[in-house]
């Protein structure tokens, strides 16, 4: 069963066409990989995902529920993370985790606080303020809000982005534990083509608001005779390969 | 506890926890209106020295509008600088992505300027009693009737000030500061309707805040209670509250299509 179903789905702003009909499903329990260049669409259709930006046309339903007329139904089973969308920076981490353990209605809240800290590392940090942390530390916050109400599908916006290697790496295996035993469905939105190769089983290519391929890291590695995802990327953004 | 109510209490927590790191946040609420009380109270103890016992109602009447628009002025700030503290922290986001719905942020901003508005104004209230033996609670059950009607006054004119930051982003939050200032010359706090320029006193009935002053100083005066104004007061706030719901869903859905409310803080 498909866990996020897309229809023709476009935005438009004025002249801009910031997404261009585009139509793709994403299986429960599979991670994938939304890549493109800056511009290509990519945080647009993330947003309309998530209900905070209304399509100009099509059709999205999550979970099965239709986020046009429902999708509260869905944002309750949900969650995102962007590093671009802060934390309220006075609260410390464990305020700001209890305030979105009770908008998400998560059943014994400081249990799951705590369970997330031993997961993430977190204990040392729940007393200070989120404005007070490294960039890595916030990054292992905004998972923990993340994941405080244990999400059916996780749409994730570059989540790794301005980590350092050891954090970016932690995130990776962090990610693909939760994934395996939660059978968690997880949309992932980055510039790390390493990360989309290890993390991610289908990848979607999005350029000018229009998805231009699709497929697994390893399908598009042999159609496009590249090495690595990075090059395949580059070529469909410049427009310099050709698929075989 | 329900859902929705757990959602509600989420979002006042939000602001509590806030409250309780800061205290220059805490100083704000209490300093305007304390501020303000001293102002006018050591005018009226001036008018005191040089009147008579028409003076003294006439004070009454200054001292019980001074502290009766506050609760009007702390409710509509408290709505407004409650939900620009979502922006100032570029937290829009997250609480739009979560299940809590806008009624339900609607109704966490009113209970956030509740406290607010007790937090602000009882300490004016007491300084008022303590420094000029002005007792506002002498206003008897009418005092809540009239309270009850400056707030909800206070919160539909908040909808609207944030309906206009949902529409013109962070730039129109001096409007959260300013707003009922502008209003106070129609609101006939601290002089009747009567004496505004007859093209002026339409303006003046239209607001509820023109009602309860005058059913305010009809109390202190000694006359029978003017139900009649506390009806047309809750009548308007009705209706204006009804607007601005109304324009705070246009505007709610407006922000949804163009995506600011991701970028609203910018």
């Amino acid at each position: 069963m498909d866990a996020i179903i897309v229809e023709a789905l476009t935005k438009r702003y004025g002249d801009t066409l910031a997404v261009d009909a585009i139509d793709f499903t994403v299986p429960e329990g599979t991670t994938i990989g939304l890549l493109g260049g800056n511009g290509a669409g990519k945080t647009t259709t993330i947003s309309m995902l998530l209900g905070l930006l209304l399509p100009s046309a099509g059709r999205i339903r999550v979970l099965g529920h239709d986020m046009a007329t429902d999708r509260f139904a869905a944002l309750a089973r949900m969650n995102f993370s962007s590093p671009y969308i802060a934390l309220p920076h006075r609260l410390s981490v464990a305020e700001n985790l209890r305030v979105y353990g009770h908008l998400y209605n998560v059943r014994h809240t400081g249990r799951r606080i705590a369970e997330l800290a031993d997961q993430l590392d977190l204990h040392g940090l729940l007393d200070r303020p989120a404005g007070e942390l490294s960039a890595g530390q916030k990054t292992r916050v905004a998972l923990a809000k993340s994941l405080i109400n244990r999400p059916d599908v996780l749409l994730l916006d570059e989540p790794t982005a301005s980590l350092d290697p050891d954090t970016g790496d932690m995130v990776r295996t962090w990610l693909e534990r939760y994934r395996a035993e939660s059978g968690c469905t997880i949309l992932l939105a980055s510039h790390n083509m390493a990360e989309v190769e290890r993390l991610c089983g289908h990848v979607l290519m999005m350029k000018k608001g229009r998805i231009v391929d699709r497929g697994s890291p390893a399908d598009l590695l042999a159609r496009y005779g590249r090495d690595t995802l990075e090059a395949v990327f580059l070529d469909i953004t410049r427009g310099t390969g050709e698929a075989a | 506890m329900t859902a929705s109510l757990r959602r509600i209490w989420g979002m006042i927590y939000r602001h509590l926890a806030l409250y309780r790191r800061s205290w220059p946040r805490l100083l704000e609420l209490a300093y305007w209106p304390t501020l303000q009380m001293c102002i006018w109270g050591f005018t009226a103890s001036f008018f005191a020295m040089r009147g008579t016992g028409a003076a003294m109602v006439t004070i009454g009447m200054l001292l019980g509008g001074v502290l009766l628009w506050e609760v009007a002025l702390r409710s509509q700030m408290g709505v407004a600088i409650s939900f620009l503290e979502e922006i100032w922290s570029r937290n829009l986001g997250h609480v739009f992505v979560s299940p809590l719905r806008p009624w339900e942020l609607v109704a966490a901003l009113i209970a956030m300027s509740i406290l607010r508005m007790a937090a602000g104004v009882l300490p004016a209230v007491l300084l008022a009693w303590a420094l000029y033996a002005f007792n506002l609670f002498a206003l008897g059950p009418a005092l809540i009737l009239f309270a009850l009607n400056l707030m909800a006054m206070g919160w539909w004119v908040s909808l609207g000030v944030v309906s206009l930051i949902l529409r013109h982003g962070a730039g129109a939050e001096a409007l959260a500061w300013s707003v009922l200032f502008g209003i106070t010359p129609f609101a006939a706090v601290f002089y009747p309707v009567s004496v505004l320029p007859w093209f002026l006193q339409p303006i003046a009935w239209a607001l509820p805040a023109a009602h309860v002053f005058e059913g305010m100083r009809a109390v202190l005066a000694g006359a029978a209670f003017p139900w009649e104004h506390l009806a047309a007061a809750s009548l308007l706030n009705l209706l204006w509250l009804a607007a601005a719901a109304w324009l705070f869903a246009i505007q709610f859905r407006a922000a949804r299509i163009r995506g600011a409310l991701l970028s609203i803080g910018e």
